[in-house]
């Protein structure tokens, strides 16, 4: 199993990032140039048109200039970053190595001694992987493809070359650009015909050298009629220098499936996380994106459904936490381009101290299609006086028929509620976890019950500290 | 129990925003177990003292003190204040969207005993039967925190509080106020009924009408005025007042 694409079950595994000593087969050189993009390609033993179409964005990339909208990219050094590493096949450690604050972390998690041990990834993974493998035959026997984006590129050339890039072009944006040209890890997933996968396929990876870029590309297929929850989360270890993290991934939603793309992220704070994630959404199908947006310096994402077929339905809903010095910079598009189609954006965002969280939003509704009805709601919650957010919502319309909502709200942790929490008994800090959680629990409770245990953790240690 | 549970000597207190004295000398006791009322007209200062006494940050003490079962009440926070066994009913209970009454009250119910894991299974055993008692359906316990709830509906959220968080002394704070006469039975049925379980619980009843007093019979009555009790007596005062109204305590607001 490689390091770089753990494709696990064991939600808790990798859950804290950290830094294991970093014992790379192959190095490719700092920054980037065509050389590197060779090196890549060759590395991977991929296949000629495969190089051609990383060199192409290559020159991409290069003819774009950095977005100078969004959030502040002026200090990412594009060229103080390794492109592509690859980590030892086997990762040891023992639990001497697992940093003091990573086990106080555990500690305070309540997680039990045993289960520390295999979420510091110490010690055997027997338990998940035994689950792993026997869902794995049961998809297998579905004829449900969950592989590693190489894996895919090798083992379905064709169904992957057909589908590839499709939906995120290189030329989309420059960090889609670059990340088309670097691109290295991810999953490939393929739901056949008619096939319902009860169980949620889960990816975890991690980010596991300093000053490594990221780039992750996910590709995924849900065929006519079939129904599938993907879950994706990462965290990264904690550094003092900069780091990049910049993802595309791809789904295609054929007629009448419907699929749901589940992300929690909580990056170290230090990271530049830009995604550009998106979802062509056909006749009848139902595409949900449910992001949630922890740590990081500055995330720049927002899902986007493109809704081309009639009937065709679109919901991203999402959660961006920013706190002291960090932007979140994330929200959601969804563009109309058939009769009948709906879609729903529900974004909430909390600033905490110097935080800023900025909600940046497209409802697009092109002419002829015919009854579109959308409507997205933005809440914003300011936990401090320092604390910022913005909205940004563009709404395009070419169709009369269209039925477009928009509503945005801000408002404060008051004092009224604090007292009123506290004088039952609650300190300041649970009072203000609580109106927190209240605050985001319309989006929340749309998670699997593991994951939104997990938020409600993070943001009750996020709030230590945050009064007083 | 003849030492009293609150005693109120000398409190002063002004609005911490931009110093209005409102309490001018504030002096009460209350023995464990007594139900007092204070009456007054508005503006008297009757819901400052409720606040002042609970720890409002809007309000500062600036004299006097407040012994709490022994221990200077104004050193200690809300939280504390509430885990000392100290309740207020809000005149204007405070919603909290998202967050259902069922885990409000499990927070709270814990924060009372930090030190042991709270039975959920007991919880919510007690939970039901508490709603039972004051006349509850089940489902109430499911939605949010007064989000979107009637006046009634506030004020029978607070006294189902009150039944939960079994305090030592219970603030009511106008809980008569903008509840029908059918809502006001029901209301004042519920804090009987605790009562009638905890006999020992005291409780502070802050009015405008003598109307609640017809269903929960105070052992002293206070009038309140400018800042100060003017005046205590038995629940026949309250009878007197409702048919003199507050004409003679009214004097022209001292200068401040």
């Amino acid at each position: 199993m490689s390091n770089e694409m753990i494709a696990s079950l064991g939600l808790e595994e990798y859950k804290y990032g950290f830094v294991t000593e970093d014992k790379p087969v192959f190095k490719a050189q700092k920054g980037l140039s065509e050389e590197v993009v060779r090196q890549i390609s060759a590395h991977k033993e991929e296949p000629e048109w495969m190089l051609q179409f990383r060199l192409r964005a290559l020159k991409i990339f290069q003819s774009k200039p950095m977005p100078t909208w969004g959030g502040d990219l002026s200090k990412l050094d594009l060229n103080d970053f390794y492109y592509y590493i690859r980590p030892a096949e086997e990762m040891k450690r023992s639990w001497d190595e697992v940093p003091e604050e990573i086990k106080e972390t555990f500690e305070r998690l309540g997680i039990p001694e045993a289960e520390r041990k295999i979420l510091a990834g110490v010690g055997a993974q027997y338990e998940s992987e035994m689950v792993y493998h026997s869902l794995k035959e049961e998809w297998e026997r579905q004829g449900v493809i969950f592989e590693s984006i190489e894996d895919g590129l090798r083992k379905y050339p064709d169904l992957f070359r057909e589908y590839f890039a499709t939906v995120v072009p290189p030329h989309d944006n420059k960090f889609a650009a670059l990340n088309s040209a670097v691109w290295s890890g991810g999953s490939f997933v393929y739901i056949p015909k008619g096939v319902k996968v009860d169980v949620p396929l889960q990816a975890y990876f991690r980010v596991n050298a300093e000053k490594m870029g990221q780039f992750e590309r996910t590709l995924i297929i849900a065929d006519e009629g079939s129904h599938a929850h993907y879950i994706e989360g990462c965290t990264a270890p904690v550094y003092t220098t900069d780091s990049f993290h910049s993802g595309v991934i791809e789904i295609i939603v054929k007629p009448g499936a419907r699929f749901r793309y589940t992300t929690i992220q909580n990056w170290s704070h230090n990271m530049y996380n830009l995604v550009t994630q998106r979802a062509l959404v056909h006749e009848g199908a139902h595409m949900e994106w449910l992001d949630g947006n922890l740590g990081s310096k500055l995330t720049m994402k927002y899902p986007s459904c493109y809704l081309v077929g009639e009937g065709a339905h679109g919901e991203i809903l999402s959660i961006a936490y920013a706190g002291d010095g960090q932007h979140q910079d994330t929200g959601g598009k969804v563009v109309h381009a058939a009769p009948n189609t709906t879609s729903r954006i529900i974004s909430k965002s909390i600033s905490k101290g110097t935080g800023r969280a900025s909600y940046r939003g497209l409802c697009k509704v092109y002419e002829g299609a015919r009854n579109a009805k959308s409507n997205v709601q933005c809440d914003a919650l300011l936990l401090h006086e320092t604390s910022r957010t913005d909205t940004f919502p563009y709404i395009e319309i070419e169709e009369t028929t269209a039925n477009v909502g928009h509503e945005a709200s801000v408002s404060k942790i008051g004092e009224e509620q604090l007292f009123y929490l506290m004088s039952r008994g609650l300190s300041e800090e649970e009072a203000t976890a609580m109106v927190v959680r209240g605050f985001i629990e319309p989006v929340a409770k749309e998670l699997p019950l593991e994951y939104a245990v997990e938020l409600n953790r993070l943001i009750e240690l996020e709030m230590e500290g945050s009064v007083g | 129990m003849s030492e009293p549970i609150l005693k109120i000597s000398n409190l002063h207190a002004v609005v911490a925003e931009d110093g209005t004295e409102i309490l001018r000398g504030v002096d009460l006791g209350l023995k464990p177990g007594e139900i007092h009322a204070i009456m007054g007209p508005n503006g008297s200062g009757k819901s400052t003292l409720a606040k002042v006494l609970m720890g409002h940050p809007g309000y500062e003490a600036t004299d006097g003190e407040v012994y709490f079962k022994g221990e200077d009440l104004l050193e200690l926070e809300p939280d504390e204040r509430s885990r000392q066994g100290l309740f207020l009913a809000f005149q204007y209970p405070v919603e909290i969207p998202g967050v259902s009454i069922a885990n409000f009250l499990r927070t709270a119910v814990q924060s009372k005993n930090p030190d042991e894991e709270l039975d959920i299974f007991e919880f919510q055993e007690k939970l039901l039967d508490r709603m039972q008692l004051l006349g509850m359906d089940p489902s109430f316990a499911e939605r949010s925190v007064n989000d979107g709830f009637s006046g009634g509906e506030k004020k029978r959220n607070e006294i189902l509080q009150l039944a939960m968080l079994e305090p030592d002394l219970a603030i009511l704070d106008e809980t008569d106020s903008g509840l029908d006469i059918d809502a006001l039975k029901i209301v004042a049925e519920g804090v009987n009924r605790i009562r009638e379980e905890r006999p020992e619980m005291t409780v502070l009843l802050i009015t405008h009408y003598q109307r609640l007093l017809n269903y929960i019979r105070p052992d002293v009555v206070h009038v309140m005025a400018n800042g100060r009790i003017v005046r205590s007596g038995g629940p026949e005062l309250a009878l007197e007042l409702e048919e003199k109204g507050y004409e003679e305590f009214r004097e022209p607001a001292a200068a401040v």
